[in-house]
């Protein structure tokens, strides 16, 4: 696939718009996950905007954002960075092999009080 | 009226109480409710890609089944509520999702998104109301000084929760101070508890749930309340029991004289 058409599908399943970003800096200033991401969330509105995929499709904020919404809540232009990283993620973890989490792994990592909701949740966001 | 009640996976296993409580006191408070038959999992977290249907289609099948009772949607887990409010407004507001859905799961009528998806809270504060809730308490948590943890679930995005104030919410305080306790207020109550990167990355999870614990104590919390299994996890587990959680139907159940 072309590079152009990948970054078109990408924004488009994001279902939101990057040039309406004004870089005013409130998403990354409300982010909790701020700390732990290599690539911050105003970042990604400006690289996806840029042109510039490859950074993100490698970036391990992918794994580290919490979809916590608080970025989409806090900007003032209507922009939603969590959802192009999202959008940016099952770019990523619908290629074959780039499950992050096996099955047959979980025993070995869970305790007895983890809610089943978590487990749900996590293979949602980390495989297809 | 009668409000059909959903419950989710994690109700019936790992959140027990979230579901006993809850069900005791809508019977004290006299709601009609009845648990949806053979319910499905809601999909634990709303699919945000705008290309995915398929993951949705769970949450569309409980949302049709409710519209054929009084459409009257009551959810308690946090993460059930987020993910069926916001299907439900794909189901009304996007013809791709609506289209396809309805094509793949040929109910015997199109749903369109007519349920309304009321939370639990909600209940107490829209139709119960907190007012008449304070005459039914006969056993006021008086003195009690709890903490309202709200998360991200119940509030964002605001444009479809459309649930409390998002940036300063007042809910839960009121609902606290309707069961006789003291509310307290403080910065972190509507932060991330570290969510679902609790198995993969620990450390963060633990970091996250540490900093709203802090934040509360230092407000002065001895207890905090939530209405979500994966905040209750993160904040007893990962939060290494630095701090009481109880899910808020418990202390309802209590202060309505109704737990035993």
């Amino acid at each position: 696939m072309e590079k152009s058409e990948q970054i078109k599908l990408i924004k488009e399943r994001s279902g939101t718009d990057a040039k309406k970003c004004m870089k005013c800096g409130k998403c990354s200033g409300r982010c909790p996950a701020y700390a732990d991401m290599d690539i911050k969330p105003h970042q990604f509105v400006s690289y996806i905007e840029k042109g510039e995929i490859d950074k993100l499709l490698n970036s391990k904020s992918l794994f580290t954002c919490l979809t916590c919404f608080a970025c989409v809540e806090r900007c003032p232009r209507g922009v939603a960075p969590a959802a192009i990283i999202e959008a940016v993620r099952q770019e990523v973890i619908r290629m074959q092999g780039e499950n992050r989490v096996k099955a047959e792994e979980i025993p070995e990592i869970v305790d007895d009080k983890i809610p089943q909701q978590l487990l749900v949740s996590m293979f949602r966001k980390y495989n297809k | 009226m009668k409000f059909s009640y959903y419950p989710g996976c994690t109700l019936k296993t790992k959140a027990k109480e979230l579901d006993i409580y809850g069900r005791k006191s809508l019977e004290a408070l006299g709601v009609d409710f009845e648990e949806i038959k053979e319910w499905q999992c809601c999909g634990a977290v709303y699919p945000v890609a705008k290309d995915e249907v398929a993951t949705k289609l769970s949450a569309v099948r409980t949302l049709a089944q409710a519209k054929e009772e009084d459409g009257k949607l009551l959810t308690l887990c946090s993460a059930c509520h987020n993910v069926l409010k916001r299907v439900n407004e794909d189901m009304k507001s996007d013809d791709n999702m609506r289209l396809k859905a309805n094509n793949y799961l040929a109910l015997e009528e199109a749903y369109n998104g007519e349920t309304d998806v009321i939370h639990y809270l909600e209940l107490l504060r829209d139709y119960v109301g907190f007012d008449k809730l304070k005459e039914k308490v006969v056993k006021p948590l008086t003195g009690k000084k709890i903490g309202a943890y709200y998360g991200c679930l119940l509030l964002r995005p605001n444009s479809v929760l459309a649930f409390d104030n998002p940036e300063n919410p007042s809910i839960i305080e009121n609902f606290i101070k309707a069961i006789g306790a003291t509310p307290v207020v403080y910065a972190m109550r509507n932060e991330c508890c570290g969510a679902y990167v609790s198995v993969t990355h620990k450390e963060i999870a633990e970091k996250k749930s540490a900093n709203v614990i802090n934040s509360a104590k230092d407000a002065g919390a001895e207890m905090l309340v939530t209405a979500c299994p994966l905040c209750m996890y993160n904040l007893t587990e990962n939060g290494k029991g630095a701090m009481e959680v109880k899910y808020f139907t418990e202390l309802l159940a209590e202060a309505l004289g109704v737990k035993e």
